[in-house]
Formats: C-alpha cells, structure tokens, sequence
C-alpha cells in the first residue's frame, strides 16, 4: 500500500518537473523568436549570462538586450500568466459545474467582462478621469462576475440539476445579452470603437512590466484559491448530494471556486482581451496525459497553460510580419477543432 | 453504539408531503428495515436524515439534536449509501473509497498517512484488493456497490444509512452485499437503517421492520408483526401468500389474480 500511494506520488512529481520543464523550454523559445533584435540562438546564451554566477559570452548588445527584457519578455511572461489563470479557472469551473464542456467564455465571464471594459472605454474615452486605480480591470471584474451569476441563477432555475444544456444554453444567453448592449454603447460612441475592438481580439503585442504588475495580484489570489480547493474538486465529483453527505460545504465550495475562477479571468481578460478556448483545451489535454483527479490536473493545468500560451503567442508573431495576428485568432484557430474532437470522443465513450 | 430519535420528522418538498410526523427510536446496534411501495417516504426520510432533504421536526444522535452539527460532524457520524451512488469517471476504486475519509480532513488540508492507512484496511477486509487500481468505469454493478459500502465503512460512522443497496443486483450479489453489510454491523457495532422494496430480504435481515405509505409510518414491528398478507394487502395493493420457514423466515411471495374461472 505504501508503495502504491508513493508510486502515486512519485509519477505526480514526476509530470510536474517535466511540466515545468517544458515552461522554461517555452519561455526561452517565446523569448528568442521576433522580428527585430538579436539571432535567436544568442537570446539563450544571454539568459544565461544574466543569471548569478554565469558567465557566457552571448554577443548580445545593449539595444538587443533592451528589446529581450523591454519588449519580448513581458509579453511572454503575460502570456504565461493569462495561460495559467485561463487554463486553471477553465479546469475549476468544469470541475464545480460537473461539466466537461464549460469554460469561463461559455458562461459569459468573457462577454460582461467585455462589456465592463467598454463601459470603462467609453466613459473614460480620453482618460482625463483620474482613477486612483484603473478601473479596467475591476469593472471588466464586476461586469463577468454579474454575468456568470446570472447565467448560474438561470441555468440552475430551469434546469433542476444544472445540466450540461441548461447551462450552456444560459451561457449563450446571457452572452449574447452582454455583446447586444456593448453593441449598443459601441453604435453611440463610435469613437471608442478601434479601441475596444483591437482589446476584444486580444492584445499581447502591446504587453509592458506594468500590465504584468496589474494583473500579478489578481492571478496570485485566484491560483492560490483554486490550488487549495483541488481536493474538494475531487470530492465534489460524486454530485452535489453525496458530495454534502460526506460532509462537503458544497454551496460554499462552489461559491468560492467560481467567485476566484471569475476574479482570475477577468483580471486577465481586462489586460489581454478575449483569448478563447485555453480553458477547456489544456485541462482536457492534461486528463488525456494524467487521468482526471484534480489534485494533479489542477497544477499540472496551470503550468502547461503558461507554456501552451506562451508558444500559441509565437505563430501571430511570425505569419504575417510585421503585422500582428490576434493571439485570440490563433487560440480559436486551435481550439475550435479540438472542442468538436471532444465532443465526438464524448459520443463515443456514450 | 449509537441510537437515532425521530421526534416528528416531516419532509415537504414545495407543496408535496413526502413524510409527515415520523417518530421512532432505532436503539443502538439495531438494523431497521424501511419497507413501503414507491413513493412511500422512504427515501425521503434517508436523505433528510443525511441533510440533503429539507425537513422539519427533530433527530437525535445519542440524545444530541443532529442539526445543529455541521455538515462535516455529520458526516463523522452518519455514513450513506444512496440508491444511485455517481460514480466519477476515470477514479480508481482506492481513489473513490479515500473520498469517505473527506470527514475527516480539514478544509484546506489533505490525508494523513493514517487515512491512507485506513483506506487500505477497508480494501482489504472487504477483499475489493482486486478492485483498488482499477478504473471504476470498467466495473460491474455488483464490484461498484462493494466499493460504494466500502467508501461508507471508510467513513467510520456509527450509523450507516443504505438507500435501497440491492436493487441494482442480482440474487447472488444481493446475498453478498446484505452479508457485508451484516458482518460489519457485528464487527464495528454499527447502527444500520435501510429501505428495501425485497421485503423477504428486508425481514431476513433485520431487526425490524417500519412499513411507511404515503408519507406515514402505518406499521412496526418484527417481520412475523408486519409482514402479513393484510397489511401488505391494504398499503401494497397487492394479494400475497406469507410462509413461515420452520426457522422463523419469513417469505413473501407474490399471488397471481387472474381469475382463470
């Protein structure tokens, strides 16, 4: 028995190195790919000179280096944070719904966080208001946490148990609301309309140390949250009723991990724009690897999607130089296949 | 050992009484058999003993009201198998039976050496070593409801509770699963309450017998008391014959009624 439960353990940590492995091998490929700068085969050995202790001859000068930690580096490291806390939060919420198919996007985190952050657009189109704090993230904040309450109140009072449909359909609802009336707002400050439709595609292109600063605290406080819940994710897994009769808070549990899975997408949503699918691709591709406890899907998911995102973010950079293509286009060029792939497994397991 | 009061429970969901007024006192170590027809009460009264069905009225665990616990205290003393357990796709049986020690496990924290420990004990005793490592997807009925009892006696309640257990098998896997349940009712001197629509099965088991009909408690008693074809008559509908085995069994079996003339 000791020797399973070990057993166990040591394959967790095995996937977690190996995981974090592949982080660090996707930051220094995030890193050393642009289209301006040094040869990417110096931006490595550079890396490793700057750390303690190192010394490497790398060849890389001033203005290169300027442009790896000025300009690459906070947008890999935003990347990787809006990978995480969209693949993470994605994770959580199929867990605390039961459903394999939701994310934070399909019950309209993303549309009232993106209707929140149009509100903060428009009103504060020539950012004369001065804020004491920028408002974009907590009203983007307040605007999916309205939305995916809303979707919950209404998913749960048609649907007796809160089943895969209802909710998905209120999603869809509640969704289509949101677009109508930014729609709305948009039609009558059609000034702002490049800035928020430039936001919604996604925008890691622009990403500076200060949108890493903004959202840092955000990210930490949900990831932490939803780190510490992932053994009750696995008890929540026998359904609502068995799960309260082996002694689970479950409105509590719920309340808690959709209330940090909220905070952490809409922190990011409001720096990145709407990047979709990251949330149900990672954490389906991590159950393929690992099996589906949480305990081990759950940091397994938040680290890959650092990764996964990162190196979703190179193509855009390099398929159409020197434009952009939006990291969003990209996530749903790659995501919308593999939702129909799940759903075909998924008839067929039934 | 652990006893249970009823003092007037009553289970109403909107406007639909599912169990009204029920009073009884199961005593300790006791086996008490809920038997009535479909939608009787009787698994009304099981869920609102576990807390997932709002009622009124009070219950008492060794004389303390059971309410005013948490959920998690509950969950110490109350363990149950329900009739339609979930089982979650892609857990390994081990994984599924530690979910029982989740009592046991603060908020935030994770199991101890002694709950894994503990967990591997169960597995062991009740022979579902087989089982342990294997996906619970792959299954069969009879090997779920032996893990189910097991994530239950994982549980360590005093008072286990069992939603109609043997609906769902065959004779042999009935017989198998009703002695577990009996034998850990001797080893550990738990107090047992079920509902059974198998009322031979019910009265060979139990200790006692409460029949239930449209939400009330109409009958009590041991099988002999209850199970006669009268009573079965007016609250099942149905005609029975009931045999006496010379040792005592009681067997219930239905008559055909079709006037053949």
């Amino acid at each position: 028995m000791e020797t399973v439960a070990h057993a166990e353990q040591g394959r967790g940590t095995a996937w977690l190195l190996g995981s974090a492995c592949a982080l660090v091998l996707a930051l220094v490929i995030g890193v050393a790919i642009g289209p301006a700068g040094p040869a990417w085969w110096r931006v490595p050995l550079e890396l490793l000179d700057r750390l303690p202790l190192v010394a490497v001859d790398s060849g890389v000068n001033a203005t290169d280096w300027s442009i790896i930690w000025n300009i690459r580096m906070p947008r890999v490291v935003l990347a990787a944070l809006v990978g995480s806390t969209l693949s993470i939060a994605g994770a959580s919420y199929q867990g605390v719904f039961r459903n394999p198919l939701v994310d934070p996007y399909l019950l309209g985190v993303a549309a009232g966080a993106g209707l929140g952050a149009t509100v903060v657009f428009t009103v504060n189109r020539s950012g004369s208001l001065s804020w004491p704090v920028d408002p974009l993230p907590l009203i983007s904040f307040v605007g999916g946490l309205t939305a995916v309450l809303v979707t919950y109140v209404v998913g749960s009072a048609f649907g007796s148990d809160r089943s895969s449909t209802t909710l998905v359909l209120a999603g869809v609802a509640v969704t289509s609301l949101a677009t109508a009336i930014q729609t709305f707002l948009l039609q009558r400050n059609s000034d702002v309309v490049r800035q928020v439709y430039s936001w919604i595609l996604g925008r890691l292109s622009t990403a500076t140390w200060g949108d890493v600063r903004l959202v840092l605290p955000y990210v930490l406080v949900s990831t932490g949250a939803l780190l510490m819940h992932r053994r009750l994710l696995d008890v929540l897994r026998v359904g609502d009723e068995e799960a309260s009769a082996l002694g689970a808070d479950v409105r509590r549990i719920r309340l808690v991990v959709v209330v940090a899975a909220t905070l952490g997408t809409a922190a990011v949503v409001a720096v990145s724009g709407l990047i979709g699918f990251v949330g149900i691709i990672v954490p389906h591709a991590v159950r393929l690897l690992v099996g589906s406890s949480y305990r081990l899907v759950l940091p397994l998911t938040m680290i890959l999607g650092a990764a996964f995102l990162i190196i979703a973010d190179i193509p855009g950079r390099v398929l159409d130089k020197p434009a952009e293509t939006p990291i969003g286009v990209v996530t749903a060029f790659l995501g919308a296949p593999f939702f129909l792939l799940i759903l075909r497994t998924r008839q067929n397991q039934k | 050992m652990t006893s249970l009061v009823f003092e007037n429970v009553g289970v109403r969901y909107g406007n639909h009484t599912a169990v009204q007024d029920f009073s009884d006192t199961v005593r300790p170590g006791e086996w008490l058999c809920v038997i009535g027809p479909n939608g009787a009460g009787k698994s009304s009264l099981l869920r609102s003993i576990v807390g997932v069905a709002p009622h009124d009225g009070r219950m008492l665990v060794d004389g303390a009201p059971l309410h005013s616990r948490s959920a998690r205290r509950r969950a110490q003393l109350i363990a149950y198998v329900p009739q339609n357990p979930v089982l979650p796709t892609g857990m390994t049986g081990r994984e599924y039976v530690l979910l029982g020690r989740n009592p046991f496990v603060s908020h935030f924290g994770r199991e101890t050496r002694h709950d894994v420990t503990m967990v591997h004990d169960v597995i062991e005793r009740l022979d579902l070593a087989e089982l342990a490592d294997r996906n619970i997807d792959t299954l069969s009925g009879g090997e779920r409801q032996r893990l189910v009892i097991a994530r239950a006696v994982a549980q360590e309640a005093p008072i286990l509770l069992l939603d109609e257990p043997t609906s769902a098998l065959d004779i042999g896997h009935q017989q198998q699963a009703l002695e577990l349940v009996d034998r850990l009712r001797r080893e550990h001197g738990l107090t047992v309450i079920s509902a059974m629509h198998d009322l031979t099965l019910a009265g060979i088991y139990s200790d006692r017998l409460v029949l239930m009909h449209e939400g009330h408690r109409v009958a009590n008693g041991t099988a002999e008391e209850v199970l006669r074809p009268e009573t079965l008559a007016e609250f099942y509908g149905v005609s029975v014959r009931v045999h006496r085995e010379p040792d005592g069994t009681i067997i219930v079996v239905p008559s055909r009624t079709i006037d053949l003339r």
